[in-house]
């Protein structure tokens, strides 16, 4: 790369890093102000403070904010163990067998995952009161299946797909069974699709803000998103922007982590080494 | 340990494309088994069938006196080493050759030891905690002979398993294979495209065309005694040369190179088959007409030809002729070398010569051909006419007195991989050479 080359280089990812972060960074900054502060014209606080935090953790909005994390927690994890372990399976067949209708499996699939949300939630809502399943955990496990199954299969199809048949032809003659070849050989190749397939179903469900706010009521079920937009000022006549932006920061940090402990299971590469090189 | 016998069997795929065809084969217990042909001849096919892993449309697959058609491959207990070795990559070494014990659940000490002995066989030792991708080609080659060898398993079956190494290793690993299945015993199947393996590693050679068994012999025999143009052009390397011929009064053969001499046995074969036949010769045959012995030079017949190019390889040295062929035999030649998976573009012979000869290329020069071993084929039925089935069957026979002796040798200097053919010892009982580990003991038949 000549030196110019690399300066454009240089320029352009700093652009791109500084759009990316900036609002980040906002947010951020705006977490910290008091809300005396909110107007002070200035990016950076005056006076940092953790008023906003301690106002959504021990605060006032601390009864709206702490069951929303614990549901958004419990339903999107579930939501994702469900998902991903449904579509390992899926996946496989999809990668492996040869059996009518698969085609249609995998165009469905992707039907599913660009249909309209806005306009399945109506009819849901008025299911779900009648069957009873209206602000209750799998009223909202379910939905979220329906938005994470069909990227879960694609992804994890894929890694299959890139796993050489004959790892598992080794297995079966060396003595396994179908399902411990899957279990022993493919399943742990396949890992660092898993993880990646769980990351992005995570996501998915963790950002759904449609599904939470229509199919909730009350902090049974209500998750984080959903929650943010029901906070209120200390008095009606204040925004509550400060405690919107101090639960923003809270629920990104869970994403960041994830992302952080999983980045190195996610590059690839796992199958070095199995085949001719 | 087991013998493998195969009566008609039949692969057709979906579309009704035969890859194998109407197969019937019987392989010997103990015996080493080279399964050769150009690609798509349906010799891969064939061994996967063996294995388990395709369904065989007709016929009977039967291994140890046991029909196996409807066994999935884990049943069958025989071992597999693939193309591309089919490592696990999350598994180090040890736990690599250990798998197929693991899934028998054989206790760990057991398991230690069985490893222990593989790698130490296969000078792996240093190697057993290292993970596959850290490996070179040869040592990961070596690491799924060990996932074979480590059980006691009623065969070996090889899938081209040397064409991912360089030409120096394969060598190598070839001699290394030999020597393994010699001091195991153990029958083995082995596909390769490679005719150098197939001529040094196997007891007997079964050569398929298109899905079709052509010939099964020892490599002497198929050399020697080759059935048919297929084979003998297959066999040998460089091939044999193709000279279009006709048979004019009594004994002799016309040939571009001149008049050749048939004795009475082989022009009575010939006669009466047409105006047009082929003659074989391979490249040895000729010779520099001034470097031919005096005693040796009636036994042959002596022509002029001019040389196109010359190749000095040091310990040989091979010469190219040009020669004139009707267009119907050019073509007929040409679909052939197609079939051999090779592209000759011009009819040319190629004659290996003394490599101290002073013959150079462009130059008219003297040869002297040896007549004795030379085959006639019929061009339209491609089958050898020349071919005396006796000599063919001795030969055969005498390869396969030298097998039994040389197990006979490597066993009785207690060269069977110390207490590795044997079980430990005899830990899980079984007389002699059965396997413990693995399937019990329900398909045991006659371990010789």
């Amino acid at each position: 790369m000549s030196r110019r080359e690399k300066t454009w280089w240089i320029v352009a990812g700093v652009a791109i890093l500084i759009y990316c972060l900036f609002p980040i960074a906002w947010i951020v900054s705006v977490s910290l102000k008091a809300p005396s502060d909110l107007t002070n014209g200035q990016f950076l606080p005056t006076n940092s403070t953790l008023v906003n935090y301690r106002e959504i953790l021990t605060g006032g909005s601390k009864d709206l904010f702490l069951p929303a994390l614990r549901n958004s927690f419990g339903i999107c994890l579930i939501a994702t163990a469900i998902s991903c372990l449904l579509a390992m399976f899926a996946a496989y067949a999809i990668a492996r067998l040869d059996f009518p209708g698969k085609k249609l499996i995998l165009s469905t699939a992707l039907v599913v995952a660009i249909f309209p949300v806005i306009s399945i939630v109506t009819p849901l809502f008025n299911v779900w009161r009648q069957i009873g399943l209206y602000d209750t955990w799998p009223g909202l496990i379910i939905p979220y299946l329906s938005l994470t199954l069909p990227i879960s299969i694609w992804t994890m199809s894929a890694f299959f797909r890139e796993i050489p048949w004959e790892m598992e032809q080794a297995a079966q003659v060396d003595g396994a069974t179908t399902w411990q070849a899957f279990r022993k050989v493919i399943v742990p190749l396949a890992a660092p699709g898993v993880f990646t397939t769980a990351i992005i179903a995570f996501f998915i469900a963790w950002n759904d803000f449609i599904y939470g706010i229509s199919l909730t009521s009350t902090d049974a079920a209500r998750p984080v998103p959903a929650a943010l937009g029901l906070f209120s000022g200390a008095s009606q006549f204040e925004n509550p922007t400060g405690p919107i932006a101090a639960a923003a920061v809270i629920v990104t940090i869970p994403v960041v982590v994830l992302v952080l402990l999983f980045q190195r299971r996610i590059v690839a590469g796992l199958t070095n080494g199995a085949v001719k090189g | 340990m087991a013998s493998i016998e195969m009566r008609n069997i039949v692969k057709q795929y979906g579309d009704g494309f035969p890859a194998v065809n109407d197969v019937s084969l019987d392989i010997a217990d103990g015996e080493f088994m080279i399964l050769v042909g150009p690609s798509g001849c349906g010799k891969s096919t064939l061994l996967r069938m063996i294995v388990g892993l395709e369904d065989i449309t007709s016929g009977d697959m039967v291994i140890g006196g046991k029909r196996v058609n409807d066994l999935a491959p884990r049943e069958r207990n025989l071992s597999m080493v693939f193309q591309n070795y089919a490592l696990y990559p999350h598994l180090t070494v040890f736990e690599n050759i250990a798998f197929p014990l693991r899934l028998a659940k054989t206790p760990d000490d057991e398991v230690r030891r069985r490893v222990n002995e593989a790698s130490d066989v296969l000078e792996l030792k240093e190697h057993l905690e290292r993970k596959p991708a850290n490996l070179s080609g040869g040592q990961r080659q070596r690491v799924a002979m060990g996932r074979a060898i480590v059980r006691q398993a009623e065969a070996f079956l090889f899938d081209e398993p040397l064409s991912n190494l360089d030409a120096k290793l394969r060598g190598q690993m070839r001699t290394e294979i030999s020597r393994l299945q010699r001091r195991l015993g153990i029958t083995t199947v082995y596909v390769t495209h490679d005719q150098t393996e197939a001529m040094t590693l196997g007891d007997r050679v079964c050569v398929l065309r298109k899905g079709k068994i052509q010939q099964v012999a020892s490599p002497r025999e198929l050399y020697e005694q080759p059935v048919n143009l297929f084979v003998a052009g297959f066999i040998g390397s460089p091939p044999m040369n193709f000279l279009p011929a006709s048979l004019e009064g009594g004994n002799r053969l016309s040939t571009p190179f001149g008049p050749i001499e048939l004795d009475e046995k082989r022009a009575a074969a010939v006669r009466g088959k047409g105006d047009l036949l082929l003659v074989g010769i391979r490249p040895e045959y000729f010779e520099d007409a001034t470097l031919v012995d005096d005693a040796k030079r009636p036994l042959g017949s002596i022509f002029r030809a001019r040389v196109d190019v010359t190749e000095w390889l040091g310990d040989s040295q091979f010469a190219y002729i040009p020669y004139e062929a009707p267009d119907q035999l050019r073509e007929q030649l040409r679909e052939l070398s197609r079939e051999l998976d090779s592209e000759e573009l011009r009819t040319q012979a190629i004659v290996s010569i003394d490599s101290t000869s002073r013959i150079r290329e462009g130059r008219e020069a003297e040869f002297w051909l040896d007549s004795r071993k030379i085959h006639v084929f019929d061009p339209h039925s491609g089958e050898n006419l020349t071919r005396d089935a006796q000599a063919g069957a001795r030969l055969t026979e005498m390869a396969n007195e030298d097998r039994l002796e040389q197990v006979e040798h490597a066993q009785s200097t207690g060269q069977t991989v110390g207490g590795f053919g044997d079980t430990g010892g005899g830990g899980t009982g079984g007389g002699g050479t059965t396997g413990g580990g693995t399937t019990g003991g329900a398909t045991r038949a006659g371990a010789a």
